[in-house]
């Protein structure tokens, strides 16, 4: 299912993927850069939030900063017939920020359940790692928690000009 | 591995608040100011701050690239010591690439350097990972994801 954004909210995003203008009317000045009115920049905002275009508008902290030195990428081999209940209950704990389903990738990677980790160091991160295995139980045959060492680049999403 | 920032209580509430949504209206700003109880110009000040600083790496809307016609696909691959320099700059100079991070397993497995690729369209993912093969000579394997169970990458502020 093709759902292309038409000329204006690709504009938008073109205008708005290195951040929000930091003025007192980021709108304003948004719409003064695209050639429509204000309200047409918010209006069109509010759609693309409401069609799951923009997810949020937002801070992203740099984890590290905000006092979660430690960042482990849990992987799970469980059976696929179980992983979306399964899926369901491990994305619900709190400390997991992200969980999904993805393929494996044998034989170098047996694992299918990939939910992340935040915390304040890898003892602490382990230690919820230990939660998720408890919650799985039998269920996982196999798993690994991958620490993230070194950002080597995060800038999101760019879509050319 | 680097240090926590020096931040202050108001910078804390700040990343807090500005983690949920921001607000559509004529003077936003304004709006977050008056709930932290500070001025706009301070909210501004701190916000150029914080992200100069890269305690923020960005501000604004958060795009969900499959909404658009697009894709985003998790890659990783296995680069031995000797090529990470080489394969390294080759990942990080593509423009699809949105995050490249090095990680490593509590299990000895090879893969040592995931990467998301985000891209206008489907089409634009097998090109990417072509590049990045061809360019390396080392395979790519990539992890679509087949399903979503939870993403909320809000973290609460500590120390």
């Amino acid at each position: 299912m093709s759902r292309r954004l038409d000329d204006i909210d690709r504009r938008l995003v073109l205008a708005t993927q290195d951040g929000l203008p930091l003025v007192p009317r980021p709108y304003h000045q948004l719409a003064a850069q695209i050639g429509i009115a204000p309200s047409e920049v918010m209006e069109r905002l509010l759609r693309m939030l409401a069609r799951g275009v923009i997810r949020r508008i937002g801070a992203v902290p740099n984890h590290y900063a905000i006092g979660y030195t430690a960042n482990g990428m849990s992987v799970w081999d469980v059976p696929d017939e179980a992983i979306d209940e399964l899926g369901a209950r491990v994305g619900e704990l709190d400390f997991v920020t992200h969980c999904y389903h993805r393929p494996r990738r044998l034989p170098e990677w047996p694992y299918n359940l990939f939910a992340m980790v935040h915390g304040g160091s890898r003892d602490e991160v382990l230690r919820k790692v230990g939660e998720i295995a408890r919650l799985l139980g039998p269920a996982c045959r196999a798993h690994d928690v991958l620490f993230s060492t070194e950002i080597l680049k995060k800038t999101g999403l760019r879509i050319g000009g | 591995m680097p240090e926590p920032a020096l931040i202050d209580e108001v910078d804390r509430a700040l990343i807090d608040h500005l983690q949920g949504g921001f607000p559509i209206c004529e003077e936003p700003y304004a709006a977050v100011a008056g709930w932290l109880g500070i001025g706009e110009a301070e909210l501004l000040e701190r916000l150029e701050r914080l992200l100069a600083t890269r305690v923020l790496t960005r501000f604004g809307p958060m795009f969900q690239v499959e909404q658009m016609g697009g894709a985003f696909v998790l890659a990783a691959m296995a680069v031995p010591a000797a090529d990470w320099q080489r394969v390294r700059a080759l990942v990080d100079s593509l423009p699809e690439v949105a995050h490249n991070y090095r990680r490593e397993s509590e299990r000895q497995s090879p893969f040592n350097m995931w990467f998301v690729l985000a891209t206008e369209s489907e089409e634009g993912i097998a090109a990417a990972l072509r590049r990045i093969e061809e360019g390396s000579g080392l395979p790519v394997f990539a992890f679509p994801k087949r399903r979503e169970y939870f993403v909320e990458m809000k973290l609460a502020v500590r120390q």
